[in-house]
Order: C-alpha cells, then structure tokens, then sequence
C-alpha cells in the first residue's frame, strides 16, 4: 500500500536525491553555513539590471550547476517542478524558458523546495519519469519590492520580521541507486489561525507546520526520535518556538532534535536578521547545500525535512485577509 | 490534529511569544534624531531670517534645503540606515515625505519611466497630500463660515 | 535658546510618532498620513500656532508642520480671495516643498538605483 493515511503516502521504490546545488546571497555567503554553498553571490544585482532578472539568472545557473554536478544533459530530465514568490512565478519561469525540458509550474511560497521534491519523487515513484528537477529561487530585493517597501525607505523592521534569503536550491530526484531516499510524502493542508501580520509570518506558518508534523507521524506510526533531525523551512525563532509548543500540547516533543532553516542560515546577533531567514530560497539552499552535505556524510541518516510557507499576497492584506500557512514534508533517509 | 486554540486564543498566545520592540530605546532614538534634524532646520530659518528675508520665503527655503538634503542621503543608500535606528525620528519630519517620494523613484524606474518612475513616487506621499489637503479644504471652509 | 526648544519640540513630536510605529503597527505612510492631517486639526483650532511660537523649526519641520502650513496658507488666501482661496491657499504655501521633493526625487531617480538594506 502506499497511501498511508489522508495526506502521507510511502513511496516504495525510494526515489534518490542523486545531486543538489545552491547558490546564495552575498549576506547568506557571510552566514554560518558559507562553506556548504557551491556558489556566493557578491552583490544583490550579479549584473542584472533589476532584481527580478537576478532572482532569475540565479535559479537558471544554479540548474545548470546542479545538472554539471550529476553530469546529466537537460534532456536527461524528464520535468523540471519549479516555483518562487514572484507574481506568475516569474523567476522559475524565465530560468527554465530556454532548457526544454517540460515544466510543472507550482506555487506554494516558501514551501515550494519540498512541495517541488515531493511531487517530483512521486512522478519517479509512480514509474511516471526517471529523473526529475526540482528549483527554487527566492531574492530579498525582489521580494522586498513586491511584497514590503522601496529598499531605500526609512522604514524600522520590527523584531518578528524575518529576512528574505538570496538564493537557490535545486535538486536532482531519480530512480538511479545513489544517494540518500525520499521515502515518505506528507502534503499539507492549508491551515489559517487568523494572523494578519505580515511581520509576523513564523507564527501565521507554524500550525500548519504543527498539523502536517502530527498528520505524518501519526499516519507513519512513527515517533519523533525515528529522525535524527525534524528541520522545518523558514519558521524561525518566533515560529520555531510557536511549533515545538503546539506540538508539546499534543503530546510530541519533537524539542532535542528541532532546527529551522531559517535559524541555521544566518548569526542573528552578527547579521542582524531578527527573527530568522524566510524565503524559498531558505528552505532550498539549506537543504541543497548544508543538510545534504550532512546525509551524505552520514552525520543525520533520516531527516524529516518540512518546508513553511505564507500564502500571503499584499492585495489579499490590505483587503482584510488573514495570512493562510502550509506545510509540506518529505522523509529523507539514507 | 485537534485544534487546541481558537484564533482570539492563538493571537494572545503569540503575543505572549512575539518580543516587543524596545518602546524606551526607539523613542529615546526618534527624539534625538528627530530632534536634530529640526534643529537643523531651524539652523538654516536662522540663517536667512538673519539676511532679513521674510517669513514665508525662509520657510520655504528651509523645506526646499532639507528636502534635498534627505534625497542626496536617500540616493546615497543612508536615508534607510538612518531610518533603521530613528524609526519615526526620520519618518516625521519633512526629510522622511522627501524619502517617502524618493526611494520609489530609485526602486521603481526598472517598470519605465512614466508608469515606474513618475506613478509609483506618490505611492506613500500620494495620501499624505490627498488627506492633508483635503483636510486644509474643509478646515479653510468652515473658516470661510465663520468669517 | 531657539536650537534647543526646536530640539525639544521636534524630539517629543517624533517620540510620539515612534509611540504610534511601536505600539500600533502602522506602517510609516500611514503615520504619515496621521501627522499631516492632525497638524491641519491642530493649527485648524487654534492649538498648534502657540507650538509654533515656542518649538520654531521644531513644530514647522515634523509633517504636522507641513499640514500647519496648508491652513495658514487657506486662511491667509480666503482672506484675500474669499471663497476660492480655500483651494488655492493650501498648495501655494506649501508649493516649494512639493515641487521639490518632486523634482529632486526624479533626478535621484534617474541617476541611481537601489541596494540591499545593510
């Protein structure tokens, strides 16, 4: 069987992450995880002329950096499943317009890196594709401009505001035997606790991250201490807290062994970030650069990887809307 | 998973996780900084006040001077710095309208220059002047009744 | 004596602001917003002209300042003019500052481009 429950299915054949590669900011190149990114921007524009056309040129190099990393061809992939925060999901868009490979476009914020792995090691599963891409790209500048102010306002960001990340994960799903597996999906549901701060998107995220938790635990049988690491995507220190509390109520302690992309990426006392990186781009660079680097060491052999995301759009704020949250994860396991 | 919280419940518990800003510190910086600025301003009134120009002219040279002042700082990526400490020490006064106009001017002229540029620069003082102004028309007509 | 009642005057109108920024959420175009409109009621009943008097530059510079200048300038041309001075007053006393956040603005415009918050 693999459907395990109402949002968790196995995946029998265990897809492989065969490669991953990341591209970050010149802020992220300054973090704590330098060393795990394959390639550090060193200035916000990479000699484009706008901040959309960068975000775009950064998903674009870093597919092309992941498909030299496993030396396949463009042609070797049989999907490429990408998104961003961009209206229309420009940035994937315009990266993937000249590759030829057939495109599956998907929207799902920040949680777009695993609902992108997820959906592409079901393609791989379902005998459907041998290889399959996922991308994901995110930029401060642009999404700061669509989504907050003019960069150059004097505006005060306040202390539960996150910071956008720069950057770009990607990786390569396949039915070839290398590399750590995918072997569980749980898909979110879109939870909405009626959060209207858009400075505050850690807490408008973390019972989604809270419910898709409970529902792939429950649904596998499993219990926290199965992974060496529980890492959810952009919740930061606000939203990291908010879950591990949520979670606590029910009766799971997931507390001694919880990170948060958002939380590794940068030195909040050193970068001043305040409450954490947000972004697609978090989610993915992390994973792409430094948690795989970890499976591959062998440091953590089953992670379960959950990405955050804000289905924010400003219109929707302004009209009113609260901020709805989703949570997509994927078990990783060597 | 059982909801354990209704919504009003889930504000107040993060609010209770959320820190607060530093009320004591960003006022203590928004008044130094606010303070400084106006007390450039009155630098420059009393300047040309002493050259024996008239009132109205003086305050209109003062608004035109920090205004360029704000913009240059704008332009040179500093307005945003100043802002990120000052808070509303730099948003209030006439230095923060005149950030407010420019800073879409520079982030929007990648959309052209009529609709990014020119439309996009009234996005924040577009409203400071249609309810300022607004506000001065009724004030003005209800002295008009009066007088 | 007149730097340091600007100095006060112009602190405690920010403090205020930063009181609204912290507590209320606004964002800075609505504390904008706020500011003009509260200093055309202000100078409108007559509270604001004696802050003027005492703060000079301190009570002029802050927008509340900027919504003080629209309502002398109305009052002043429906003096002059009567009924029609309640729509040209307001903008010709507050034309320079207009004018030139306007232009400046789209020579900063023109010339530079923007960069990552530090």
């Amino acid at each position: 069987m693999k459907r395990l429950g109402l949002q968790t299915v196995a995946l029998l054949s265990a897809p492989h992450i065969i490669e991953t590669a990341s591209i970050v900011g010149k802020k992220e190149g300054e973090g704590p995880l330098a060393s795990y990114f394959d390639f550090i921007l060193e200035d916000e524009y990479w000699g484009e002329k706008s901040f959309e056309k960068t975000e775009s040129k950064i998903a674009k190099e870093n597919m092309a950096k992941v498909l030299q990393k496993a030396k396949k061809a463009p042609g070797d992939m049989n999907y490429v499943l990408a998104g961003d925060l961009l209206n229309q999901c420009i940035s994937s868009c315009y990266a993937i317009r000249d590759s030829e490979i057939p495109f599956i476009g998907l929207y799902g914020a920040c949680s777009t890196m695993v609902e992108s792995m997820a959906v592409g090691s079901m393609l791989v599963d379902g005998g459907f594709a041998d290889n399959v891409l996922a991308l994901t790209s995110s930029h401060f500048c642009s999404a700061e401009r669509q989504f907050r102010f003019p960069l150059e306002l004097g505006n005060q960001r306040p202390p539960t505001a996150q910071w956008t990340v720069t950057g770009s994960g990607a990786a390569i799903i396949s039915n070839e035997q290398k590399g750590p597996k995918i072997t569980n999906v749980t898909i979110g549901k879109i939870v909405d606790m009626g959060i209207k701060d858009a400075n505050n998107m850690g807490a408008a995220m973390a019972p989604a991250a809270a419910d898709t938790i409970y529902a792939h635990l429950n649904e596998t049988g499993r219990e926290p201490n199965y992974y060496d690491l529980i890492v959810t995507g952009d919740l930061g220190y606000i939203g990291g807290d908010i879950l591990k509390d949520l979670l606590y109520k029910q009766n799971i302690n997931i507390k001694n062994r919880y990170n948060d992309c958002g939380i590794l990426i940068f030195d909040k006392q050193k970068q001043d970030t305040h409450a954490g990186g947000s972004g697609c781009g978090c989610c993915g660079s992390v994973f792409a650069g430094y948690l795989y680097s970890k499976l591959k060491s062998g440091e953590y052999n089953r992670i379960l990887l959950v990405a955050t995301g804000a289905l924010m759009s400003p219109t929707a704020i302004q009209q009113g809307e609260s901020i709805a949250g989703i949570a997509h994860a994927i078990s990783i396991e060597n | 998973m059982n909801q354990q919280f209704t919504k009003d419940e889930y504000s107040k518990f993060v609010d209770k996780k959320s820190p607060n800003s530093h009320l004591a510190k960003d006022m203590a910086w928004a008044f130094i900084v606010g303070g400084i600025i106006c007390t450039i301003g009155q630098g420059i009134m009393n300047f040309f006040t002493a050259r024996g120009l008239p009132k109205e002219t003086v305050s209109s040279i003062t608004s035109i001077l920090l205004i360029l002042i704000a913009v240059i700082l704008t332009a040179l990526d500093l307005y945003d710095s100043i802002g990120k400490r000052a808070g509303a020490g730099s948003v209030v006064p006439i230095t923060g309208f005149a950030n407010s106009i420019a800073s879409p001017a520079i982030e929007y002229k990648t959309e052209g220059y009529v609709m990014g540029l020119g439309a996009k620069m009234f996005t924040v003082a577009g409203p400071v002047l249609v309810y300022g102004i607004s506000a001065s028309i009724v004030v003005g007509f209800i002295y008009f009744l009066m007088h | 004596m007149s730097y340091l009642t600007a100095f006060i005057t112009g602190g405690i109108i920010c403090a205020i602001g930063q009181i609204l920024i912290d507590k209320t959420k606004l964002t800075s175009a609505r504390i904008l917003v706020a500011f003009i409109v509260a200093g055309v009621i202000l100078t409108g009943l007559g509270i604001y002209e004696p802050i003027v008097k005492w703060g000079g530059a301190g009570a002029t510079v802050p927008l509340t300042g900027f919504g003080y200048s629209l309502v002398k300038g109305v009052i002043k041309d429906v003096n002059s003019y009567g009924f029609l001075g309640i729509f040209t007053g307001g903008l010709k006393a507050t034309a320079g500052g207009i004018a030139a956040a306007v232009f400046f603005s789209l020579l900063a415009g023109l010339i530079f481009r923007p960069k990552i918050k530090t």
